[in-house]
């Protein structure tokens, strides 16, 4: 392995712009002539509109125009779509409610879009934004999915009378319900998947351009996927034609799927860049993101799981509310759907799944795919069940999870998923010995000594990633493919530029991608540049999200090095006066099979382009390939986690004390860039386990819309993590890569909330798992104990 | 409007700003200085902290015209002649970095902790002292091994 390769640790290449403060983020760009939005948002989480007077606002200072949803109708500007159909059990389709990106006589959430003010500065902006006068009719909030489903609750849109966006199902319900039927133990839980904010630390941003000479429009923004972003707003939306719409995501700081989608004020920056002739340009302040990003989990959920008499599981049964809140965004009717049920099986093998899952609309923002999106909820399922289960039965959870894994492959499982390659022994003895976990008994009394109560948990998830083959997501619902492109272009000297249609915002995609077109064409990775996020320079592309970049992205581009390789052979044939057969590359040099006759990478790149060795008529000049990768499957990434923690009783304040984590990702690029990806994503699973929550009043008020008020979690919140790794080759693609993007925010809520359950006499504890939360838990165990 | 004068990185600089002008908005829209940056409006990230008269400051708590006169070391201004500051060395070798975005304020808010505490830091103090700066992207765990390391890088300097 080279110090550049596959493989190797390489710092990454795009640091020292970040480090240096020349990052090119969204909000550092400054269009001449630029005047900036301001949206005046609801203030009610349900109401009429009865009037929007904007006289008095139009007057103030700096002020160019005030926009409303008539404006948007009177250009024929379509509303915002959600690309992914779901058909309920009965056979119709789930039921969408119209979301347009500037209110039209309803208000649906606390920060719905009502209409955007235009100013020269943004202070200007603000100060007439607070002049608009909007008369509500205020309607009642309903916030709770149960309350939601009720009759005679408020209704969020027409068309959906019972507030169901759809009554959905997987599975076989009447071989589960035979498997339930012999059971000899069923073990029964109430599960809350809390709601959280993604809040990326770079709020949304955008500004809208519009060039008079060409009829062109450019949107900077905020994107994890800047096609998709342009295919929206152009075939549905209707800003502009493809040809006349260019979209570009530059320097993105962090996503975790919160900028996947196609949101309201985008769409309006780049709309107004034309009806006010200048550039537009809006930045979200912390407040705004925390009340109109997309929310991430919010599941009601009730799971059972059946076992005979040697402890094996026979079935297993759940039944799921959704929050999808006041309208369906870009991918959410996908997430608690077919990103969750599909996972439900764990690394397990379980002969019956059958799961319901009830989409709900309510007053609030809309939920969407957040850092793992569907398959930390299906996780948190199995992994509570197993570890319930385990302790119900009077096995050891290590135990009980070895007697249930799936130990060949490939494996169907009873929903939808065939896994391709693993092994879930390894990692979990391999976590096992890293926690040492045969001493916990030790270091729990040592605790125990201290007034204090140790617990241990074990996670062992598995998530689908690589999304996904095409024609399959298809099938299910999906209004577009999910296949990734790349051009590899060689320059006549011999360096590289790869246009991908991954983008990174924090992932390191300019050093992993340079690593792989480096060791394949044995080039130094300093020639390599990878270009990404702009759709003039890239054709088309999917974008970033579901750890689908290295599997799925840097296949395209291995498909396309294929290509440059072959042609390159070609014109090195012709230089070396042999067989294209007959010459073969190696370390960065073609040469003539059984002579000395060689010729480097760069020399033949320059052959190329000068075209003197060979006929135009035979080979055409130039050494510039583009590819188009479809997955053969889902990749199946999986591991253990070990959560081992202190509680203290009296307090309730936990501190984690060790944490181990052992995944298979398949082949790994970039260790050190990987490990990273693990160690975030179990912060942010911490997070969820133990501080975030994203709460709104019974009116619909999010009382959580500041860093004051939602539990991020800091540096001293979490531990160092012991990171390590065990490998099977994922076979569907050329790199045998699984992916690694959201595996900590997966596998770490369950391993946090098995080891507290573990510590406080086996109570069961909600997330949050906040002091108070753990102390209620602890006195409760305390007083039972008592009582025994 | 006030005019408003102080030494940014090294360099007097001035400018006729809104009384209202915070210094984050100064450096970043009258100096066109964007390492800086704003993420959130509750002085809890830390993203925009910055050096006032040698100490750490976030940059969004202060208005410009509080700070006439002041010595302000923005990102820009860490590396001297071409050379990186041994944090910002640090921060790269330790891939104390994922998207970036926090890395301006974490490596502003680094400096100051060595600058308070000294080159050997244990794990636990900068955890707490970090109290003031949030990263959603690396979990913290390289971050922390950066700072001890350009701690120490910053004891040869």
């Amino acid at each position: 392995m080279s110090e550049t390769g596959i493989g190797a640790s390489v710092r990454r290449k795009e640091d020292f712009r970040f480090i240096t403060g020349n990052g090119h983020y969204t909000d550092d760009i400054n269009r001449p002539g630029q005047a900036h939005a301001v949206f005046v948002r609801s203030p009610h989480a349900h109401a009429t509109i009865k009037k929007i007077d904007v006289v008095a606002a139009l007057k103030m200072p700096g002020v160019l125009a005030i926009y409303t949803g008539d404006d948007l109708a009177a250009d024929k500007i379509g509303g915002l779509i959600c690309g992914w159909m779901i058909h309920s059990k009965d056979g119709s389709p789930m039921k969408a409610g119209a979301h347009p990106a500037l209110a039209q006589g309803k208000v649906r959430y606390v920060g719905d879009h009502v209409a955007v003010v235009i100013a020269d500065t943004y202070a200007q902006a603000r100060e007439a934004a607070e002049k608009v006068v909007v008369d509500y009719g205020v309607l009642p909030a309903v916030v709770d999915m149960e309350a939601a489903v009720k009759k005679g609750a408020p209704v969020v849109h027409d068309v959906a009378s019972d507030n169901t966006v759809y009554n959905w199902h997987l599975g076989d319900k009447a071989a589960t319900e035979a498997a339930f039927a012999k059971a000899k133990h069923v073990t029964k839980l109430d599960i809350v998947n809390n709601r959280l904010v993604p809040n990326a630390m770079e709020p949304r941003a955008a500004v809208g351009d519009y060039d008079f000479g060409s009829d062109c429009f450019t949107l900077y923004t905020t994107s994890q996927n800047p096609h998709v972003a342009r295919l929206v707003l152009s075939a549905f939306i209707g800003i502009a034609p493809e040809h006349k719409l260019r979209v570009i995501a530059p320097d993105v700081g962090g996503g975790f799927g919160s900028k996947i989608f196609i949101y309201a004020e985008e769409t309006i920056c780049v709309w107004a860049a034309k009806k006010v002739g200048r550039p537009v340009k809006w930045t979200a302040d912390r407040t705004e993101a925390f009340l109109s990003d997309a929310h991430g989990r919010d599941h009601i959920t009730h799971a059972e799981m059946a076992l005979d008499d040697k402890g094996k599981i026979l079935g297993l049964r759940v039944n799921t509310k959704a929050n999808l809140g006041a309208y369906l965004s870009t991918f959410s009717s996908s997430v608690p759907t077919y990103l969750y049920a599909p996972l439900l099986s764990g690394q397990y093998n379980i002969p019956a799944i059958y799961c319901e899952v009830d989409g709900i609309y309510t007053t609030t923002a809309p939920v969407d795919a957040y850092r793992g999106a569907g398959r930390p909820e299906a996780t948190f399922v199995i992994e509570r069940l197993m570890e319930v289960a385990a302790r119900e039965t009077g096995v050891d959870p290590a135990q009980f999870r070895r007697k249930n894994f799936v130990t060949s492959f490939p494996h169907q499982t009873p929903v939808i998923m065939c896994y391709d390659a693993g092994n879930y022994n390894a990692a979990l003895e391999k976590a096992l010995e890293m926690a040492d976990y045969k001493n916990v008994g030790k270091r729990k009394r040592e605790s125990a000594k201290k007034g204090l109560l140790r617990g241990v948990g074990i996670s062992a998830y598995i998530e689908a990633c690589g999304i996904a083959p095409s024609a399959a997501v298809g099938s299910l619902g999906a209004g577009v493919g999910l296949w990734e492109s790349a051009e590899v272009r060689v320059n006549p000297i011999g360096t590289v530029e790869v246009l991908t249609g991954s983008h990174s915002h924090g992932q390191g995609h300019e050093t992993t991608f340079a690593q792989l077109v480096s060791s394949r064409l044995g080039i130094s990775i300093d020639n390599v540049s990878i270009v990404h996020g702009d759709t003039d320079k890239v054709q088309m592309g999917m974008g970033t999200y579901g750890s689908r970049s290295g599997a799925v992205g840097m296949s395209a581009i291995v498909k396309a090095l294929d290509k440059i390789e072959a042609k390159a052979k070609k014109v090195a044939a012709y230089v070396l006066e042999a067989s294209d057969k007959d010459i073969e590359f190696k370390d960065g040099k073609f040469s003539v099979k059984g002579t000395d006759k060689s010729i480097d990478f760069p020399s033949v790149a320059l052959q190329a382009y000068i075209a003197h060795k060979f006929s135009g008529q035979e080979l055409e000049p130039g050494l510039k390939e583009s590819a188009f990768w479809d997955p053969t499957n889902f990749t199946f990434p999986a591991g253990v986690h070990i959560c081992e923690l202190e509680v203290d009783p009296q307090t309730g304040v936990t501190r984690i004390d060790r944490w181990t984590a052992v995944d298979d990702f398949g082949e790994v690029i970039n260790p050190m860039i990987v490990e990273g990806q693990v160690h975030g994503g179990i912060a942010q699973g911490i997070g969820q386990a133990m501080h975030e929550g994203a709460i709104y009043n019974k009116d619909g008020q999010l009382l959580t819309a500041s860093y004051m008020d939602y539990t991020m979690p800091r540096a001293d919140d979490v531990p160092s993590y012991n990171v390590g790794m065990t490998q099977t080759r994922c076979p569907s693609n050329p790199l045998g890569i699984k992916g690694c993007g959201e595996a900590g925010a997966i596998a770490a809520p369950p391993a946090v909330i098995n080891a507290l359950t573990d510590a406080v006499g086996h109570e069961n504890v909600a997330m949050p798992a906040t002091p108070i939360a753990v102390w209620r838990a602890a006195q409760k165990a305390i007083t039972r104990q008592a009582a025994e | 409007m006030p005019v408003v004068s102080m030494t940014v990185n090294g360099k007097a600089v001035s400018a006729d700003v809104d009384s209202r002008t915070l210094l984050v908005q100064y450096l970043r829209e009258n100096l066109r200085l964007t390492g800086t940056h704003v993420g959130c409006d509750t002085s809890q990230c830390g993203a925009c902290v910055v050096h006032v008269n040698g100490d750490a400051l976030k940059s969004c708590t202060a208005l410009a015209v509080a700070l006439e006169g002041a010595d302000v070391v923005t990102i820009e201004g860490l590396a001297k002649d071409g050379k990186l500051h041994p944090m910002q060395e640090a921060f790269r070798e330790n891939h104390g970095l994922q998207c970036g975005f926090c890395t301006p304020g974490m490596i502003m808010s680094a400096v100051d902790i060595v600058n308070r505490k000294g080159n050997k830091l244990e794990e636990k103090l900068i955890r707490e002292e970090l109290e003031g700066n949030i990263c959603r992207c690396t979990g913290y765990h390289n971050i922390v091994k950066a700072i001890a390391a350009g701690a120490e890088g910053m004891a040869g300097q």
